[in-house]
């Protein structure tokens, strides 16, 4: 088919348009729909945030601070902006600048001024760690019928309590 | 691993039992807040061993903690998907966590902490997607209860946190307090006096956004809504909670008038047709899901208007999530084709409202 437009090219688009009330379709080649401002080469988002990132694409690249890769988790720009979710903490670090930017225009600001956290302090993950190992310890002996490891760890456990 | 709801009250659906404040608008309030456990890769990105290893650290927290009493654990993991589907029907996980959605298969180390009222969602989205819910419009008390499990269980592992930014999480809308607070809420009478579209719209200007039953993706079937606030960053927990309680608070007031003026401008069309839903749904032999959930919403708000009496709210609300297919299947006792699922479906509803019929006039 040809475009109705130019009658030259080969027609990609059909456009729907509503004109007074009436529906009019166009067949038009991918040049005469960029100068209706159709866009023809980027592919529909996937995920609720894929128009909000697409269009920050083509308005801003990521500031120049911005390393390419979070050195955690490899995640880069491109991942997040196909899948619109980041991998791990060490990306909002990562990507601080870009993420500032878009967490402004999604919520209107990027700073917290909710409930404060302080994670616990060390000793307690360590005794909590240790606890754990020692709990599947004394639930492997008592399967394994081995009674009297069962009891050392159990003593060793109420200490740690 | 066998799935057992018996082990919740009411297998898990009291949320539903019409015991909140304005239940008759309301059916339930939701909050959620999520979290990731400090130094691993958020779950999609994490390996199977770091997701088991998330798993293993929450589920030895979650033993110690008495914001969440008699609570226990499943694997999603090691369901199929029959279970899977049920504990997504019943609210209780996300479709993402059950995985049944097309583009998150489901997840190793996928898992549910229940308990009445909390659950505990681990390797969602985000590790953990903390949830509470209650019956009728409660969001006061339904963060409170969660906001202990929050505390209790933040001080036993550490939860990702920027200094600027608040809690992180996978997904940038969440970021911040990670707190999406929702109600699930019946407005057939803004619906039906066409008002709703002026309703959403206002909504949307006051930061708060609108869903179908099934949160995210879904569609509004049955006039259900689930209301939330958009924004998770900015403001604070009790500033996004109030902003939500006004502006329900002011809907609900819209919706009352709305049915006020029904029944005064046309009383007896309104009768007719809420009478014809009662009729449908008490005599039907084959229902789809949309024509159940739409004259269920009609005879829910016969009851609210008092045309209908000797039914009670909590029976229509356990319909809306024992009449899925997951659930009729499961009553059946095997798999179900789709017209299968039609007649289990009416057979459902006819023996659930026939058991109450004697009362009903």
């Amino acid at each position: 088919m040809v475009c109705d437009n130019c009658h030259e090219r080969d027609a990609v688009v059909n456009l729907t348009t509503i004109e007074n009330n009436a529906v009019r379709q166009l067949h038009l080649c991918e040049q005469c729909a960029a100068e209706r401002g159709v866009e023809t080469t980027v592919a529909a988002p996937k995920h609720p945030l894929g128009e909000f990132l697409q269009a920050m694409q083509q308005q801003s690249v990521p500031a120049s601070t911005d390393a390419g890769k979070c050195a955690f988790c490899g995640l880069t720009m491109k991942d997040f902006r196909d899948t619109g979710r980041m991998g791990c903490a060490r990306c909002y670090t990562t990507f601080e600048s870009s993420m500032r930017e878009l967490l402004r225009r999604v919520h209107g600001g990027s700073r917290h001024i909710g409930r404060v956290y302080r994670a616990p302090k060390e000793e307690v993950l360590e005794k909590a760690g240790v606890l754990g190992e020692l709990r599947d310890k004394l639930r492997r002996a008592i399967e394994q019928e081995q009674f009297e490891a069962a009891a050392e760890l159990r003593d060793r456990i109420r200490v740690l309590e | 691993m066998t799935l057992d709801l018996s082990l919740l009250p009411d297998g898990g659906v009291r949320w539903l039992d019409a015991s909140g404040q304005h239940s008759d608008v309301v059916l339930s309030t939701r909050v959620r807040l999520a979290r990731n456990v400090d130094g691993y890769a958020f779950a999609s990105r994490a390996r199977d061993g770091e997701r088991l290893r998330v798993l293993a650290q929450v589920r030895e927290a979650l033993k110690e903690i008495p914001a969440m009493p008699e609570s226990f654990m499943v694997r999603v993991d090691e369901l199929g998907a029959a279970d899977r589907a049920i504990l997504f029907e019943r609210h209780l996980v996300s479709k993402e966590l059950a995985g049944l959605e097309t583009q998150h298969p489901l997840r190793s180390g996928a898992a549910v902490y229940l308990s009445d009222g909390l659950s505990v969602m681990i390797n969602e989205e985000d590790h953990l997607r903390m949830q509470s819910l209650q019956s009728g419009f409660e969001l006061r008390a339904a963060y409170a209860a969660l906001d202990r499990v929050d505390r209790e269980l933040g001080a036993r592992v550490p939860f990702s946190y920027h200094s600027e930014f608040g809690f992180l999480t996978a997904c940038p809308t969440n970021v911040g307090t990670g707190m999406r607070a929702s109600v699930l809420i019946h407005l057939p009478g803004l619906v039906l006096t066409k008002e709703i579209g002026r309703v959403l719209a206002g909504l949307q200007q006051m930061g708060l956004t609108y869903r179908g039953l099934y949160g995210e993706g879904s569609e509004v079937v049955g006039n259900f809504f689930q209301i939330s606030n958009q924004t998770t960053l900015g403001r604070s927990e009790e500033d996004l909670l109030d902003q939500l309680i006004r502006v329900v608070g002011h809907v609900i007031e819209r919706e009352e008038e709305a049915r006020r003026v029904l029944l005064r401008d046309a009383g007896y069309i309104i009768e007719d047709k809420l009478w014809r839903a009662y009729g449908t749904l008490r005599y039907a032999r084959s229902l789809t899901f949309d024509e159940a959930m739409n004259y269920l919403s009609g005879v829910r708000l016969a009851v609210g208007l008092k045309l209908i009496r000797g039914l009670s709210v909590y029976t229509l609300n356990k319909l809306l999530i024992f009449s899925q297919a997951a659930h009729l299947s499961a009553a059946e006792g095997r798999s179900l084709s789709e017209s299968e699922t039609n007649l289990a479906r009416a057979r459902y509803v006819r023996k659930a409202l026939e058991e109450e019929a004697g009362a009903v006039g």
